[in-house]
């Protein structure tokens, strides 16, 4: 899939976006279904919550959190590129995505052990 | 280190190895040929070489050899190139090259695509000049120095090579899709103070297939061999239309 012609920056950006959206979509139901069990069922919620202090699970959350962030921050990239004045840096900012997200979703992780 | 590159190619005994793509009508399979190294041997040689050299046959495409005429693109190793201009020790992996034609084009025989429906998306997407004026009225004075005119600027040394274009995986999965090219010179038009069209270019760019089908990918401007961004010019397209959506929402 990642072909000659597609071996940029700017191409790996669109493509993380892409995969970080659909995985989004695909984790989102199951959250707020899991959340709805706050309101209706407490002790299930609990039960869950005990799931989350498995090393694996962290691991996973981190991921979670390194998708959302790189989507809202590619995502704001996307946005600036069409609504604001051309800047010539879509690399760097690019870049700069991937590394917040990478900081805000290692904090959470050092956080949550 | 270049000076490295040159000669390591011409010590080379070893003859290239090229793939060469081969077809007539439907179809098609990659030919070996083997051809001599030369110094400052450009991909377009290599093709000319097993054209004169090895089969007569082979179909292909060129011009002026001096990366002005845009008709000599092909893909070399899987990327869109001008092959006049790409140096086969810039592009050699090991031994070999693979060349074939222009992605997202319609192959006519070999080496040579169909330009066709590339040059029919420039006139969809109004790339075409729209007069204001007739013979008897005086020439436009143009000031180089204006923000509209530097924007037209940046855009105007496209050669049609249709490199961008083969490198858009916009253009790959949606027939309809003007791509980066005809886009690229809308918008060229759209900043020129000489062009009438600007409504007709914001009206043929936001239809179906037009500059919202593209996913900022990129790909066109790295690609492109004379340094035009098309990415760039899509995203003043899109900013156009959307300044003219709300103009038009308040009138
Ligand atoms: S930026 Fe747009 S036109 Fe350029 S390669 Fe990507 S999708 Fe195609
Ligand atoms: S924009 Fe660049 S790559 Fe595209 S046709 Fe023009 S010169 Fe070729
Ligand atoms: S032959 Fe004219 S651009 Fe290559």
């Amino acid at each position: 899939m990642i072909r000659p012609h597609r071996t940029h920056p700017l191409w790996f950006a669109f493509i993380v976006h892409r995969i970080s959206g659909i995985a989004l979509a695909l984790f989102l139901p199951l959250h707020f279904w899991i959340l709805s069990y706050a309101l209706n069922a407490p002790e299930r919620l609990d039960g869950f919550l005990h799931w989350t202090d498995y090393p694996l699970v962290k691991v996973a959350e981190f991921g979670l959190v390194f998708l959302l962030a790189v989507h809202v921050f590619g995502g704001l990239r996307l946005m600036a590129l069409e609504w604001l004045p051309w800047s010539a840096n879509q690399k760097t900012l690019a870049a700069a995505a991937v590394g917040v997200s990478l900081l805000i979703s290692g904090t959470f992780f050092l956080r949550a052990l | 280190m270049t000076n490295d590159l040159t000669e390591s190619v011409a010590e080379q005994s070893d003859p290239l190895e090229v793939s060469v793509w081969r077809s007539a009508g439907d179809g098609g399979a990659f030919q070996a040929f083997k051809v001599p190294a030369q110094d400052s041997q450009t991909v377009l040689d290599v093709v000319a070489w097993i054209q004169q050299n090895e089969d007569p046959t082979l179909s292909y495409r060129f011009a002026c050899r001096v990366g002005m005429c845009g008709s000599c693109a092909m893909m070399v190793n899987g990327q869109p190139r001008w092959t006049c201009r790409t140096h086969v020790r810039k592009v050699l992996d090991g031994n070999r090259i693979e060349i074939a034609p222009l992605r997202n084009l319609p192959v006519i025989k070999d080496l040579a695509t169909d330009m066709d429906p590339f040059f029919d998306k420039w006139v969809a997407a109004e790339g075409v000049f729209h007069p204001s004026k007739s013979r008897d009225d005086a020439i436009e004075q143009i000031n180089p120095a204006s923000a509209p005119r530097a924007r037209a600027d940046a855009g105007i040394e496209c050669i049609n090579c249709s490199i961008c274009y083969a490198a858009c995986d916009s253009v790959a999965s949606d027939p309809e899709y003007l791509g980066p090219a005809a886009l690229n010179r809308a918008w060229t038009l759209f900043n020129d103070a000489k062009d009438d069209g600007a409504g007709v270019i914001l009206d043929a760019v936001s239809a179906k297939g037009g500059c919202h089908a593209c996913h900022s990918m990129g790909s066109c401007t790295h690609a492109c061999p004379n340094e035009l961004n098309p990415m760039a010019s899509i995203a003043g397209l899109k900013r156009e239309i959307a300044k003219s959506f709300f103009k038009r929402g308040k009138a």
